[in-house]
């Protein structure tokens, strides 16, 4: 304690930790805009944005809870799917029931994150390359066992009720604040979990594993939380995506596609920060609008776009912008200041350690 | 007796299984790389064999002459360009870009042959024929070759690995390539040299199943890719022998599965690798953990 303490005590008299070089008011500030200008949209535009807007939703929503897993936790898994089908089969299920199906994208998403209990229980024993191919085959199975159930729909799937008493631009406009809704929710749940005290321990995990665990982090309970959480956020994109396609088909839902896009998105904005979903969703989006009518070409260069990224810019597009403007739209980390001088010390905290 | 006849299907398709499994299992092993375009690559070298047959008109069986020597270069060049610069990364950009590279080849192969199912060598007498054991038991020739041929290319691979110069090489490298490289080993072209075997085996497994089934796009993950993890998986790692056991018992899971329930057999496979996942996680032949 007594070599701590003079240290501690230096520390706080010449240097101040702050969240951010600028002020957070000022960025909530915009945050809080743009979701309110967003929220406006449906008043604005007419079906057809609001309807791409949505799909954008979605993808930045998957994309956000890939980057948890994989760019936090070290968990790449190629199965995510199974999440975005359980979420559009538990809305289907309870509009069979009669619940509204705007009203069961809440109870789909805790469903979801229930689910992902025992699944994490199947797979948590394996690492890396194990656990991505055995998520891709707990998807498979879940599909297979959905499929089974002929009363939701067997293996072709089928529409979803509980939409009969809407007006259609209602709908659209319902469908666009509830995709808006879950991804505003997803952003801030991964924002507020990076700023708690497990985040600390997340980012000690992105950066350093075996240094992590040394010091006493709990990986593998951080590990079942960040795969219950992405399991929630994902199944309710799905919920999401049930409600805007108005029709849940098993080979549709669970599709290796969502993770092939939502791990596409998260490679090429950057991994391991919250605004690198964003800038790949972004990126997504413009691909697949400008090759909409060349069928499966714009995942194809979206895949090869992710590949480069890869191999040549590690941190991704929004790595690049980082490097040169040394900007945060999401302060996680810490930055240590000195009192006298105006100028900062990037290097101090601990979102800047190994980059 | 319909029983002993699953069992029988299931040990004959469980060499197809082991075949897949062999070209994944020698990547992770040398390599430490888990190849999620397997898959999509064993589709495309059954592509390449219909291809071949049609152009050159040469006898089905004989394609593989061709097509094994084109994916084995092919592999070379993939692992000594992107999949080693991905390694020299992390192990989490080798499983972005082989990840990527599963989904550019499947939506690739969808855009290029569409999404129709091929066969190879239908109508052939291999392909369609079989004998009979007993009155109720039939099984077609084409099982028991591939059966054979997986034990041939196992007894191979570990003859070659365990006696040969070059395969003393591949273990040395696996075991510790700073190590091998310091004792004047090339480990990036030995890394080379073990893709392009794995390459090989994933021709022969490619051109098996387009005989065997139908080959499709979709094919590659959705069977090819997962069938041969489960196998891996079951059978254990880092043994041959344990490959063409877990192969032979998802085989049998299946075939039992799909005798309970036609629409359950590739269900009852998976439910019987995710048993083994939970029971016996280092497989039903090794004592090693799993990684």
């Amino acid at each position: 304690v007594s070599t701590v303490t003079p240290t501690a005590e230096r520390v706080g008299s010449d240097f101040r930790v702050t969240r951010s070089q600028r002020n957070v008011a000022w960025t909530g500030a915009v945050a809080l805009i743009v979701v309110v200008v967003l929220a406006r949209f449906p008043y604005i535009f007419y079906a057809g944005t609001t309807t791409i807007l949505v799909q954008a939703f979605i993808v930045l929503t998957l994309a956000s809870m890939w980057n948890l897993m994989a760019g936090y936790a070290g968990l790449v898994s190629v199965g995510q799917q199974a999440f975005v089908g359980l979420g559009a089969y538990f809305v289907l299920v309870l509009a069979l029931h009669g619940t509204d199906p705007f009203a069961a994208l809440p109870v789909a998403t805790i469903g979801c994150g229930v689910a992902a209990l025992p699944l994490w229980w199947l797979v948590s024993r394996l690492r890396s390359g194990y656990f991505a191919i055995a998520t891709w085959v707990l998807a498979a199975t879940v599909m297979l066992i959905i499929e089974r159930f002929s009363s939701i729909g067997g293996g072709t799937g089928m529409p979803l009720p509980g939409f009969a008493g809407f007006n259609p631009t209602l709908l659209t406009a319902y469908t666009y604040w509830a995709a808006l809704a879950v991804t505003v929710a997803a952003l801030a749940a991964v924002y507020l979990l990076l700023r708690s005290r497990l985040g600390l321990v997340l980012t000690a995990i992105r950066d350093d594993e075996v240094a992590a665990r040394s010091s006493g982090a709990r990986v593998g309970l951080v590990r079942l939380l960040v795969f219950v959480v992405a399991g929630a956020g994902c199944g309710a994109a799905g919920a999401v995506l049930a409600i805007s396609s108005l029709q849940v088909q098993p080979s549709a839902v669970f599709s290796v596609q969502w993770t092939a896009e939502m791990a596409f998105a998260t490679i090429i904005g950057g991994l391991g920060t919250i605004e690198g979903p964003i800038i790949g969703t972004a990126v997504y989006m413009v691909l697949q609008q400008t090759l909409a009518s060349y069928n499966a070409w714009y995942l194809i260069i979206f895949g090869l776009v992710a590949i480069i990224v890869a191999l040549v810019a590690r941190r991704g597009l929004w790595g690049l912008v980082d490097e040169r403007l040394h900007l945060r739209l999401f302060p996680v980390g810490y930055y240590l200041r000195s009192n006298g001088s105006a100028k900062p010390r990037r290097r101090g905290g601990a979102t800047e350690k190994a980059r | 007796m319909a029983w002993v006849n699953a069992i029988i299907q299931g040990v004959l398709t469980g060499g197809l299984y082991a075949l897949f499994a062999c070209g994944l299992s020698l990547m992770f092993g040398v390599m430490k790389v888990v190849n999620l375009a397997h898959g999509d690559l064993a589709v495309v070298a059954g592509y390449v064999a219909i291809g071949v047959i049609t152009i050159t008109h040469i006898p089905v069986l004989w394609s593989f002459v061709i097509v094994v020597p084109v994916m084995a270069a092919l592999g070379y060049a993939l692992q000594r360009t992107i999949i080693q610069s991905a390694l020299d990364r992390s192990v989490l950009t080798t499983l972005i870009v082989t990840f990527g590279l599963s989904i550019v080849i499947e939506n690739g192969l969808l855009q290029f042959f569409s999404a129709n199912t091929r066969g190879i060598g239908i109508g052939l007498g291999l392909v369609t024929d079989s004998f009979n054991l007993g009155s109720q038991i039939q099984i077609a020739y084409l099982l028991v070759v591939i059966f054979a041929v997986a034990v041939a290319v196992l007894l191979g691979l570990q003859y070659f690995l365990s006696r040969s110069k070059y395969g003393r090489l591949i273990r040395a490298v696996a075991d510790d390539k700073e190590a091998a490289q310091l004792a004047g080993a090339d480990y990036r072209h030995v890394f080379g040299i073990a893709a392009a075997l794995a390459f090989g085996t994933v021709a022969l497994s490619g051109i098996a199943y387009g005989m065997y089934s139908q080959l499709s796009p979709t094919t590659g993950t959705d069977t090819i890719l997962l069938f041969a993890f489960a196998a891996v998986v079951i059978g254990g790692l880092g043994s041959l022998w344990g490959t063409l056991l877990g192969g032979v018992v998802l085989g049998v899971a299946q075939q039992v599965g799909a005798q309970i329930n036609i629409a359950d057999e590739v269900l009852a496979g998976y439910i019987v690798f995710l048993a083994v996942l939970v029971l016996r996680p280092q497989g039903l032949t090794s004592r090693r953990a799993q990684p």
